[in-house]
């Protein structure tokens, strides 16, 4: 029975690790600025947890067999512990553990302590139940005003997001279902929520933040890669949870320009 | 505190004056009085079980549902019907909520912890019987509640155990948002009131009811995971109540606690101002205690049964006691690790993070303590201490994907995804219920008279340890790969079609392990009657409920008080003359 | 912490005594495992009450920060995309300055109903024959703390119908929910308070045990002075934190 346990904890623990290893199945291709340093700081992570998983459960295993009684086992040690030993792995516990996080500090404070650079391509996200829609505010760099009673969802596009009209600023905005931006340049999205809690998670570019009603927040990351990527939906919002997905197209600059040019002429 | 009221003059003591309550009265008769509003701790302890069995088995086949719905997205089940994606949600938000409340905070402490926290410290029986007896009654009324959410118009709720607002505070935002969810409000609420009386007794039970020699370090490890636990409870339970005050005043009165301005269904809600966030961090402030709640008592537990098995004194009682006590006042401090997404201020985030790592220390410090127990040991593998082993294991394993969540970095792309799923489930969803087993297994012949089947029981033990791995591992791929959580199917989104494989692994594994819990509850039933009888001390264990008869009598010590003379570990003490010294042996001499 | 050593003789195996080895005081319940006595029951219950008290306190902390977060928070005008406060105090009726001093002075009942149920005890504990303690008749302090406390309750729902009637209800605006929040639970929890002196005080006139009584009459004194208290404490909060 002790090597029967011995058989099957190893086991398990050498084909989970393998599949760690392996990376079968792992995080989709990064298209992101940010996406190589958290990529790298996983890649630590890994490393150093996947050795206390493999020793913790190797020793486990181990110990389940050799210490297994038996006729000729010697008896027990009789001990109550070691301080010595709890101080020492306790320490290194602790600065291996918050050594960890420090090391990914950076990565943190780069992505959300400090705001959009200026210059940046401005697109406002708002999330309903169970949509996305997308809002450039144009060459007047304003966004124009929405309100609430104004709110269609059945019609799609401004009406969706309550786009007010007869505010001027309005008048030069893009409202779209796909989110296209130029490859390149830092994005500065603003997150709004028109019912419950949504979540904007782009998983190519490692970029995850709710969205939630009564709150515009700024976020920005910086696509690098151009190509299709999928968006979907990260906090449960309801029945169709599962279906609220949507695009994000990073093209060229000039190509960027050229769609924008033709859907502000559309709107005329 | 000497007695004195009125002029500070001390009560001499008079037996003529004791009470008619606690313990002067003798067993009760009648089924009433016996079975159904028992003061007894022991059978209250049953009522407990029970319950949480009950629920188990009615979360298990919630999840067995979920778990062929994301297989087979279009199958028609029979009797059931199909299973439509709101019908998902709320199978998801059942399951979770059932799980967590009603087997995770039920059976541990409620369940073991009544039975045996009296008869481990050399009490009678709680502190307040009458209270005991009340907080199972609430709890069992908060179940029916809660399974009353499935039978009303609507239907239960789809929000998730998490409940998070608007979602969950607003009629409109779902099917299932109308009564269902305010019968769920009212589970809860009721749940809290019900874990609130709880731990006012372990924790005056604890304090005041210990017989003489029985220091507080010298009460076995369970007792101080129950203790703790439930001075978790007191802490936390009361800011659920409050939130769930809350939500339902949001449902209902018109208020705005947690509702912003929102249009739901073309229709301007009648709210402005509130704020969702505030939930989550009343939640959670809740929720992160809750869940060492959940796993405290089978940590204490899991210290117990490796030293009874190895033969072998804990290793490090004191650090095992300092890392409860951390552990439980940590847990007070981390709860925005569930936040990281939320909106929340990204230092605020960052402080979170540091502590949330900083919790991991002492649970490491407790795996090396078990791992330095079952060295040098003379490890018997019977039953219990199997699934104290596999205890240890899944607990590195769930406890080994935490530090990655704990990152906020790293929190960027897992957070919400399948990679949380699979953390928490192999921490509650099995170490936990690992801890339940084990328990039952190892204290079934003090509560029935009689030993369960051991064949039996190692089926149980390895097709659950390995099935187990089978559906949880895979989740950790599956959210790297950027699977969500909570998705009813996954035929929307291209790059989710390639998990449909693993997904599909991950059921057949469920329907091996849950088929698998037949052997358990076979074996439980049918060994209470046709079991091998059990003499009174069937593991050689040394606490003081194997000093006692089996089943223990109505007073617990049989009318005589039991008196402690070591700490409760001492196996293979050089010279003694058995492997194992009772607490209560008065003729080995302490050490000093 | 006991060591190995190979001389050690079999009579006298030596083990932990489990930590430093103190063993506990002389506090549990004598030497038999009959009824405890009324010290301990006494001293018991005042454990239990603390602890419980402690998971009031709990709740009560989580609307207090839930208020305070609430005043603070600028809401997103979805109209103009800035942020702005709405939180308006609510006039507070002056009824509840009246009901805090009938409050305030039925704790004063109370505490002399808690002695009084005391002496009641002590009594029987020291009667001489042919003399008793108590023999007169004595205001029952505790049917005055009940009626206190129950007009009490009666003046804070005067108090919200005065709130209604100027147009602050519930749902009406942040601060008015905290209103009738914060003193609905308070009054919940005292009406609990008055309950258990009902129960109390019938089980006396019943004739039953009067350490019982006294005990019970002591936790739920306690408790009326908590909820005294607490309720300075909550209109505190609702007159000057802003």
């Amino acid at each position: 029975m002790g090597l029967v346990l011995l058989v099957v904890i190893w086991l398990i623990t050498f084909i989970s690790a393998y599949f760690f290893i392996a990376k079968t199945w792992w995080l989709p291709t990064g298209a992101s600025a940010a996406a190589a340093g958290i990529d790298h700081h996983f890649a630590t992570t890994y490393l150093v947890m996947g050795i206390v998983f493999v020793a913790a459960q190797v020793s486990l295993g181990f110990f389940a067999w050799k210490y297994r009684d038996r006729a000729s086992a010697p008896p027990a040690r009789y001990m109550h512990g070691n301080n010595m030993l709890e101080i020492v792995w306790t320490v290194l516990t602790a600065i291996l553990f918050i050594g960890l996080n420090l090391m990914s500090s950076s990565i943190w404070a780069s992505e959300r302590f400090r705001a959009a650079a200026p210059g940046a391509t401005q697109v406002e996200v708002t999330g309903m139940q169970f949509q996305w829609y997308f809002r450039y505010p144009g060459p007047d760099g304003k966004f124009g005003a929405t309100k609430p009673e104004l709110i269609d969802a059945s019609a799609g596009g401004e009406s969706a997001i309550g786009l007010d009209t007869t505010d001027p600023a309005s008048k030069d905005d893009v409202v779209t279902g796909t989110m296209v931006v130029p490859v390149n340049r830092e994005v500065e999205l603003i997150l709004r929520a028109q019912d419950v809690i949504h979540s904007f998670f782009i998983p190519n570019m490692r970029f995850k933040q709710d969205a939630v009603p009564g709150l515009a927040i700024h976020m920005h990351f910086t696509p690098i890669t151009i190509g299709e990527w999928e968006v979907t939906c990260a906090e449960l919002c309801g029945l169709g949870h599962y279906k609220m997905h949507g695009m994000l197209r990073v093209v060229s600059q000039e190509e960027f320009d050229k769609w924008l040019a033709a859907r502000e002429a559309e709107k005329q | 505190m000497a007695g004195g009221t009125g002029g500070g003059k001390t009560i001499m003591a008079t037996r003529e004056f004791a009470a008619h309550e606690a313990h002067a009265h003798a067993a009760p008769q009648g089924f009433i009085r016996k079975w159904v509003f028992s003061l007894d701790h022991k059978v209250i302890g049953l009522q407990y079980y029970f319950l949480a069995l009950t629920a188990v088995f009615v979360g298990m086949f919630l999840s067995l549902l979920m778990r062929i719905h994301l297989i087979w997205p279009n199958v028609h089940l029979p009797i059931l019907g199909d299973i439509k994606p709101e019908t998902y949600l709320t199978l998801l938000t059942m399951h979770g909520t059932i799980m967590v409340f009603f087997v995770l905070t039920t059976a541990p402490q409620g369940g073991f912890g009544n039975y045996f926290l009296p008869i481990q410290i050399g009490a009678a029986d709680m502190a307040f019987p009458v209270l005991n007896m009340l907080s199972f009654w609430v709890t069992f009324l908060a179940f029916i509640a809660m399974l009353s959410a499935f039978f009303v118009a609507g239907g239960a709720p789809l929000h998730g155990w998490t409940g998070y607002p608007p979602l969950s505070a607003l009629q409109s935002a779902g099917p299932g948002e109308g009564a269902g969810a305010d019968l769920w409000v009212i589970s809860i609420a009721l749940f809290c009131l019900g874990a609130l009386m709880s731990a006012l007794n372990f924790i005056t039970t604890t304090l005041d009811m210990r017989v003489k020699g029985m220091s507080m370090m010298r009460m076995p490890l369970t007792c101080w995971a129950w203790f703790i636990t439930a001075i978790l409870g007191l802490l936390a339970f009361g800011v659920l109540f409050s939130a769930g005050i809350l939500l339902l005043l949001d449902r209902n009165a018109g208020t705005s606690f947690f509702v912003p301005l929102v249009v739901v269904n073309g229709q301007l809600a009648a709210h402005k101002g509130g704020s969702p966030l505030l939930w989550q961090h009343l939640f959670w402030f809740f929720g992160h205690p809750e869940v060492y709640i959940a796993i405290l008592p089978a940590m204490g537990l899991c210290s117990q049964l490796v030293s009874v098995f190895s033969r072998k004194p804990i290793f490090g009682y004191k650090a095992m006691v300092y890392a409860m006590l951390s552990i439980g006042l940590l847990g007070f401090m981390v709860w925005g690790h569930h936040m990281f997404m939320s909106g929340m201020s990204p230092y605020t985030a960052f402080a979170f993070s540091i502590m949330t790592m900083a919790i991991g220390v002492p649970s490491a410090i407790k795996t090396f303590n078990w791992l330095g127990t079952m060295w040098g040991g003379r490890i018997r593998l019977a039953s219990p201490m199997l699934f104290a082993i596999g205890f240890v294991s899944l607990f590195v394993s769930g406890g080994i994907s935490g530090p990655f969540l704990a990152q906020p970095t790293l929190d960027i792309p897992l957070h919400d995804t399948a990679f949380v799923t699979g953390h928490f489930h192999l921490i509650m969803g099995v170490a936990s219920i690992f801890g339940i087993f084990g328990a039952t297994y190892y204290w079934f012949p003090k509560m029935f008279g009689r030993m369960m089947n051991e064949s039996l029981a190692r089926w149980h033990f390895w097709l659950t340890f390995v099935g187990t791995y089978c559906i949880f591992m895979p989740m950790h791929y599956a959210g790297m790969a950027g699977q969500p959580r909570r998705y009813s199917q996954f035929t929307e989104l291209h790059y989710l079609e390639k998990l449909i494989p693993l997904n599909t692994f991950i059921t057949f594994a469920a329907f091996v392990t849950i088929a698998s819990q037949f052997f358990f509850i076979f074996n439980l039933f049918w060994s209470m009657k046709y079991g091998k009888k059990a003499s009174d001390n069937p593991w050689e264990a040394t606490t003081l409920e194997w000093t006692t008869a089996t089943p223990p009598p109505h007073d617990n010590f049989g009318g005589h008080t039991p008196e402690v003379f070591h700490g409760p570990y001492e196996y293979s003490v050089p010279g003694a003359p058995r492997d194992y010294v009772m607490q209560t042996d008065p003729t080995t001499v302490a050490a000093h | 912490m006991a060591s190995y050593t190979p001389t050690v003789s079999v009579d006298a195996p030596r083990t932990s005594t489990g930590g430093n080895g103190h063993l506990p005081p002389r506090r549990y319940d004598g030497d038999d495992f009959g009824p405890p006595s009324f010290d301990v029951r006494l001293r018991r219950a005042r454990l239990g009450l603390v602890v419980g008290l402690t998971g009031i306190v709990m709740i009560f902390i989580s609307f207090s920060s839930a208020y305070v977060v609430r005043q603070g928070l600028p809401t997103l005008d979805p109209r103009t995309n800035a942020l702005l406060h709405d939180w308006f105090p609510v006039p507070l009726p002056r009824l509840l300055l009246v009901n805090t001093v009938v409050l305030l002075i039925s704790s004063v009942t109370m505490e002399l109903a808690r002695r009084q149920a005391a002496r009641r005890t002590l009594a029987q504990f020291s009667s001489v024959s042919g003399v008793t303690v108590c023999a007169k008749e004595e205001i029952s302090w505790l049917a005055l703390t009940v009626v206190l406390g129950l007009s009490f309750l009666t003046g804070q729902w005067m108090a919200w119908r005065e709130l209604a009637a100027g147009g602050f209800y519930v749902g009406s605006s942040p601060s008015s929910s905290f209103v009738y929040l914060l003193t609905g639970m308070h009054g919940v929890h005292l009406f609990g308070g008055v309950v258990a002196l009902l129960a109390a005080g019938v089980a006396s006139v019943l004739g039953r045990r009067a350490d019982s009584q006294s005990i019970a009459v002591d936790v739920t004194g306690w408790y009326w002075h908590f909820m005294a208290a607490l309720w300075i404490y909550i209109l505190c909060l609702l007159e000057f934190v802003h």
